[in-house]
């Protein structure tokens, strides 16, 4: 880790192919940022990045990164995690892959407490896939698959988290740069798995989540006397679903990372080219 | 041939069948004597016939015969099941006591010897050691000293206090003087001891056991039968060498947990069973395109779907061969033996990192559930040797740049074989994708760079022909007009096979085949044999058509997919019978 490390030093020369003015953008320079932030640099960092627009993220910074499979985001970094604690480790992905395909992954991704920050891209969308709905659309949100609205509910993705057992728990929006940026920054240094949904728009197929619509609605908690180690308080924003809340709303500060928990002490890397002496007790176990 | 004798417990699930078995084994492999055993089991957990069967000799053995000596039935339906491998002079150790047993007879030519099991046990101490009066009883029928139980006994029961060793002692003793007592026995049986000291495993066993000899540091899996054993024998174990075994959500999550681990410098594996292997092969493919070195091992049940999930079944081939979309560089190697889930477990560790592609480690449930005894210096752990391929550090990435001075994880070289470098390494970040990319790890469509990292990949298989011995494990008289070949688990029953035709002055050449892909080059051996007779596990014979497409051959095949393994004596029938057939069909031709 170097003090010197500056934000750009995380951004490839690759060439994005989001669409001008993706919410994505600011979504990956607030990332960068808190990582350059917390004293990280792109040599002991692993970012991994599911599939979606919001998956390309990996493929835009640098770092140790991997661009995997739709919806698997997850595990993938709690391997990294696993076998060398000593990484900083970043999963990415979207509302898609996140919430759809990779629910069940986030759900144990959330109870299993890895130290890793997971930031969600939530268009509420597909954009990859040219404008489908996702689980996080509204239920009358008319789209090509769904012409006559979802007829379902959203999910709640910080209700999902907090109902697994979440140790952190926050929501941010791309364009709100300095915000978002102290947000990921604030999940990156939890001990634990610090989830933060950002609100990240598709300009290109989704015309209610816009920028517009989240500038007007969203209430950022920082302002109001929100503290987030009160569970109750938390549940009642995260059920709130009159108003789109920005901020950390709910941080377990006694929270120590499954890694940790587990006892993992070093990187696994270091296994020699020979086996241990005492392995030829493990033959003998078997008189 | 080996004087072997054929012993089994059968019951109830539930009944403790299992741990019956298991303390006779480790009592017969202390005593010197070989051991192999096998299981019949139905997918419950309460209720239903279960049985542990065991095989033994002062000599080697290595499958199972059609054959029981004896037989300790706590249920009718154990003798109904077993019925056919029953012969005149098999004894029968029953409890006529027990309801359900009381109007039981011992059919004709067999001996019926009912012991009061429950009484007995109840005598010394406890209704509960009923299976260790009856081990007793066993053990003065096949005239095995009882002394040789005391070991095993403490072995399973010393956890729970000397007393309880104490009265499983003494059940045993009851139940072996009953029978001296009442019965005036005059058997052939003589389970003679030696002086050697035997390990008895089973091949899930070894393979966790591979796994550890060869670094390996993380695993994440998903239980299923009969690939759990792998897991539950790493949990605890891989600690003591700083690693973690993790049981995830599903096996999605398995084997991308892995995949993870992998990347971040760790020796990484994960085993499952067909329904799993479906369930990753997305990931499968990912492995493949990123180059990351993963070890998975399918220990195939009986399929389709989940078929008969405590049957044995070779039935995944083609699955590991062939599974995945698009076109995907990767090493499949079977291993045939309870020792070679050993050996095979660590060369595909090896395999993984030299070239940097996923292997599949093969492995089927007769391997999985079947013990066999072995010398300890069958597995030496100082001929294991560790080969993590071209990792560079620090220092090496310098020249493995670019012209830009970027480091080149996937760079096209020569041998297909890039170089690779852990997390944390200064200078070495970069990412990888599994869409198509260029030398960087980058994205890309250029058709070119295409071509090239596709040719790449593939390139890393030709060189693995080429650096690595890929010979079958060969067997019998190499000038044998017949070639018998065979993957998996069938290799103890062909060689005991081989006993039983050399009895009618049949002398077969074997090759058992441990690399499935890139396979040994076998034409040569097909070319000089009359007849090659393929023996696998499943019905439509998936090494057979491999094969037979490669060498341009047609063969003979032998199949079965009863759900049950084969058996020595059969095989050797089943052999006779094609034999017999090719020479009756070219008289005709003739
Ligand atoms: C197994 C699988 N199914 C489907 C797809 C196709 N697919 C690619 S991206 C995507 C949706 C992505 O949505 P989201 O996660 O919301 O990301 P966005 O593109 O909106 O950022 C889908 C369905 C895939 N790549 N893999
Ligand atoms: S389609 Fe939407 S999410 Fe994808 S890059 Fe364009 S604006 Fe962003």
């Amino acid at each position: 880790m170097s003090s010197n490390v500056r934000f750009t030093d995380f951004k490839s020369d690759a060439q994005p192919t989001w669409c001008p003015g993706c919410g994505d953008f600011g979504t990956m320079n607030g990332m960068m940022k808190a990582l350059a932030e917390t004293g990280n640099d792109p040599d002991n960092t692993f970012v991994v990045a599911g599939i979606g627009c919001s998956g390309k993220i990996g493929t835009y910074m640098h770092s140790y990164a991997l661009h995997g499979v739709h919806g698997r985001a997850l595990p993938v970094g709690t391997g990294v995690k696993m076998a060398n604690p000593e990484l900083e480790v970043m999963v990415a992905g979207g509302d898609g892959d996140g919430y759809s395909i990779g629910a069940g992954h986030f759900v144990h991704a959330v109870r299993r407490n890895v130290d890793m920050t997971y930031v969600v891209m939530d268009n509420r969308i597909y954009g990859l896939t040219k404008g489908q709905f996702s689980p996080t659309s509204r239920e009358d949100f008319e789209t090509s698959t769904s012409p006559d609205g979802t007829n379902q509910q959203p999910v709640n993705p910080l209700a999902l988290a907090l109902a697994a057992g979440g140790t952190f728990i926050a929501q941010s929006f791309s364009s709100d740069a300095q915000r978002h940026a102290e947000i990921v920054q604030k999940a990156i240094e939890h001990d634990g798995f610090g989830f933060v949904n950002v609100f990240s728009p598709c300009v290109t197929f989704n015309d209610v989540d816009t920028y517009d619509y989240f500038r007007d609605s969203l209430v950022d908690l920082g302002e109001e006397d929100h503290d987030p180690s009160d569970y109750d308080a938390a549940k009642d924003k995260i059920m709130d679903r009159d108003k789109e809340y920005q901020g950390v709303i709910y941080q377990d500060d006694s929270s120590v990372g499954f890694e940790q928990r587990e006892g993992i002490e070093g990187p696994m890397n270091d296994i020699g080219d020979e086996p241990p002496e005492d392995m030829m007790d493990l033959v003998r176990e078997f008189y | 041939m080996p004087e072997d004798l054929n012993w089994a417990i059968g019951g109830e699930a539930g009944d403790g069948i299992d741990s019956t078995g298991k303390i006779f084994a480790q009592a017969l492999s202390r005593a010197g004597r070989h051991v192999f055993t096998s299981k019949d089991f139905a997918s419950r957990i309460r209720g239903g016939y279960t049985a542990y069967k065991i095989r033994t000799s002062v000599d080697r053995v290595e499958s199972v015969v059609d054959r029981l000596d004896i037989l300790i039935a706590l249920t009718q339906r154990t003798v109904d099941e077993n019925m056919d491998e029953l012969h005149e002079g098999s004894v029968i150790i029953y409890d006529g006591e027990r309801t359900m047993m009381s109007d039981f007879e011992a059919p004709e030519g067999m001996i019926g010897l009912d012991v009061p099991l429950k009484g007995l046990a109840e005598e010394a101490g406890g209704a509960i050691v009923r299976n260790i009066v009856a081990l007793g009883a066993a053990c003065e029928v096949g005239d095995f000293p009882i002394e040789n139980l005391d070991e095993a006994l403490q072995k399973r029961f010393g956890d729970k206090g000397s007393s309880i060793v104490d009265t499983n002692k003494k059940a045993a003793r009851l139940g072996a003087e009953y029978v001296r007592e009442e019965y005036d026995l005059d058997t052939d049986y003589n389970m003679e001891t030696t002086d050697e000291d035997y390990v008895l495993l089973n091949g899930d066993e070894a393979i966790g056991m591979g796994a550890l000899a060869a670094g390996c540091r993380f695993y994440a899996g998903y239980p299923i039968t009969p690939a759990t054993d792998v897991m539950q024998y790493l949990v605890g174990r891989i600690d003591r060498y700083g690693g973690k075994v993790v049981q995830a959500e599903d096996e999605l999550s398995a084997i991308n947990m892995a995949l993870g681990a992998a990347r971040a410098g760790a020796r990484s594996m994960t085993a499952t069973s067909g329904p799993g292997i479906d369930l990753m092969s997305e990931t499968f493919g990912l492995i493949a395109q990123t180059e990351t070195p993963l070890v998975i091992c399918d220990v195939m049940r009986s399929g389709p779907s989940t078929g008969m999930p405590t049957k044995q079944e070779q039935g995944d081939l083609n699955m590991t061969l062939y599974g995945g979309h698009g076109e995907i560089p990767r090493f499949v190697i079977a291993p045939t033996t309870v020792s070679e889930c050993f050996w095979k477990t660590v060369e595909a560790f090896n395999m993984a990192e030299k070239y940097q592609t996923p292997v599949y480690l093969v492995s089927d449930l007769a391997l999985a559930v079947s013990e066999q005894t072995f010398s300890p210096d069958t597995f030496d752990m100082s001929e294991v040797e560790i080969d993590r391929g071209n990792v560079v550090d620090a220092g090496g990435i310098e020249d493995n740049t670019n012209d830009q001075g970027q480091f080149t994880p996937h760079a096209a070289t020569e041998d297909g074989i890039s170089p690779r470098t852990f997390p944390g390494v200064e200078g070495g970040a970069h990412m990888t994708t599994g869409l198509e990319h260029d030398e960087l790890g980058r994205r890309t469509e250029d058709t070119e760079v295409r071509v090239e990292q596709v040719e790449k990949r593939e390139r890393k298989v030709q060189t693995a022909r080429e650096r690595e011995d890929w010979s079958p494990r060969e067997f019998g008289d190499p000038d044998a007009d017949t070639l018998v070949v065979s993957w998996g688990s069938n290799e103890g029953a062909i060689r005991e096979a081989m006993d039983f035709l050399e009895e009618d002055d049949i002398s077969i050449r074997f090759l058992s085949t441990p690399y499935i892909f890139p396979r040994a080059d076998l034409n040569e051996a097909f070319e000089q044999a009359d007849d090659v007779i393929v023996v696998e596990c499943n019905a439509t014979g998936q090494w057979a058509d491999v094969l037979e497409h490669d060498t341009l051959q047609r063969v003979k095949r032998i199949n079965k997919y009863t759900g049950v393994r084969f058996k020595a004596d059969e095989l050797a029938q089943r052999i006779k019978e094609e034999l017999g057939q090719a020479a009756a069909e070219e008289v005709e031709a003739e």
